[in-house]
């Protein structure tokens, strides 16, 4: 299969990125500095990541509302403009099928992001339930992430505006002669924007960005080390179409009015396994986990109980580095996911010592007005 | 770009072996190897006295991203093991031939190097990969 590039291929060679393949796109998982460096850069000032293999899509029409209703379990007709929020597709069994962004533009237009990898699934699926509305799939967008503490102060010098724009509010925004979509948004943990904007003009705005003193660009490792600190589920890690929104404990996503009991209870896939769910909790949920010593614990590693015996499985590992040790999230039964439980994780034949840990492991620092 | 020194022998799995003055060998993982893995944060080595064969699993590095397994690349006593990486890994990082070095062998037969790569046959080997 060929690699898909973004609209700043050449602008990550330009940078020394090393590039990986990552859903079907040739992306950089690092830049010189490496991943501890663009990590903690992210933390103390502004990173700027290129999310354009995210797909982004818009669905608009009569009846947008319904159709988004009928596939995610959150409050969408109750979604003010330039509003957004984290969302689920759900499937029939209760599982899901990706998780998303969803942003109101108008009455009758939702501006979606999904993940790269699902959104060929994502799009067809939409597809299948139109019901008269509109899809268009944003090929020649790209998405650019800057993300830090100093984000804000940087990107309002070239747009006065998001000076004081909230966390998941969004705003049209032109930069030089551009047309953007400003959302503060992102996926660190730390205040942060998402910029939505032509493919042509991608390049010229990230260099003017990371003239800025005080951003550098970063990858997607650094990305993923900075979403496991702030205890963020990745697609294909903490959710995936087994896994119910109970168990991942994102339930908070499912809002209070399509829950039972709601003004418009259900009507989403798996709504009645997931609502069986809220009643008969799941055996399993997700901890985060404190590695003991140095040496990380991996994805797909297997948890053991006080006793020895195999409970549960790690989702996501890795070392924070703002955590300053190895970290991870892992799935376990219920009666063992009090913070502070001693647990073991199996590595390579070998017991290492965790103990369960409140999440996230690095509080959020999302601007709220 | 990185280094590939000429006096050092390879192993097509990344590790590099230099024969010391005194008839043991000393083994790290070469430049082209810590830039490919990334940050380094935990290294397991072999036991003092354990005895290796080449190709034998010698150890683990792990980088913020991945783990990767370390081997032999000749057959040998383990002498001596890198006890500073233990809290500096990142040694690895910054002077995979020096001060990132992993283990010394006394070597059963020092011969074996010979059947290593040389360092142009290495990066031939990397710029193919």
């Amino acid at each position: 299969m060929t690699l898909k590039h973004t609209p700043l291929d050449a602008l990550h060679r330009e940078l020394g990125a090393r590039m990986v393949p990552f859903a079907g796109y040739d992306m950089p998982v690092q830049y010189p500095e490496g991943i501890i460096r663009e990590h903690q850069h992210t933390r103390s000032a502004a990173s700027l990541f290129d999310v354009s293999h995210m797909g982004q899509l818009i669905v608009r029409g009569e009846g947008a509302v319904q159709v988004l209703e009928s596939l995610i379990p959150a409050d969408i007709a109750g979604l003010g403009r330039h509003r957004q929020t984290y969302a689920l597709l759900t499937n029939e069994r209760g599982g899901v099928r990706d998780d998303l962004i969803v942003t109101r533009w108008a009455e009758n237009s939702f501006f979606l992001v999904v993940n790269a990898a699902c959104k060929d699934d994502d799009i067809a699926h939409l597809r299948r339930h139109l019901a008269g509305c509109e899809l268009e799939v944003l090929e020649g967008q790209a998405l650019l992430a800057l993300q830090g503490p100093a984000a804000r102060e940087v990107l309002a010098q070239l747009c006065p505006d998001v000076a004081t724009l909230p966390f998941l509010h969004g705003l049209e925004a032109e930069l030089d002669g551009v047309s953007v979509y400003i959302t503060c948004s992102g996926y660190t943990g730390e205040d942060g924007f998402e910029l939505s904007l032509p493919a042509a003009a991608a390049e010229r705005l990230a260099r003017r960005l990371l003239a800025v003193p005080g951003v550098a660009p970063a990858g997607l490792g650094a990305r993923d080390s900075l979403r496991l600190e702030a205890g963020l589920c990745l697609y294909g890690h903490e959710l995936n179409a087994d896994i119910d929104p109970v168990q991942a404990g994102v339930l908070w996503a499912v809002s209070k009015v399509r829950r039972p009991g709601g003004e418009r209870a259900g009507g989403f896939p798996g709504a009645e396994i997931i609502f069986a769910r809220i009643q008969n909790r799941p055996a399993l949920c997700r901890v985060g986990l404190a590695v003991e010593g140095k040496r990380p614990v991996r994805e797909g590693q297997v948890v053991l109980g006080p006793d020895g015996n195999a409970v549960g499985s790690v989702c996501s590992g890795g070392f924070g580095p703002t955590v300053g040790a190895p970290i991870a999230m892992a799935y376990v039964p219920r009666d063992l996911a009090e913070p502070g439980t001693a647990l073991a994780v199996d590595v390579r034949g070998k017991p290492q010592a965790v103990t369960v840990a409140r999440l996230p492991f690095v509080p959020q620092r999302y601007f709220r007005g | 770009m990185s280094q590939t020194p000429s006096e050092l022998k390879y192993a097509s799995s990344h590790e590099w072996a230099r024969l010391e003055e005194d008839g043991t060998v000393t083994v790290g993982i070469t430049d082209h190897a810590q830039e490919a893995l990334g940050d380094v944060v935990f290294v397991e080595l072999p036991e003092v006295g354990a005895t290796l064969a080449s190709g034998d699993e010698a150890g683990v590095v792990e980088s913020v991203k991945a783990a990767s397994d370390i081997y032999a690349p000749v057959s040998g006593e383990v002498i001596a093991i890198n006890d500073a990486l233990e809290d500096s890994p990142e040694l690895v990082n910054g002077n995979p031939y020096d001060e990132g070095w992993f283990f010394r062998l006394q070597p059963a037969d020092t011969a074996e190097l010979q059947k290593l790569l040389d360092a142009e046959a290495y990066l031939e080997q990397c710029d193919s990969e």
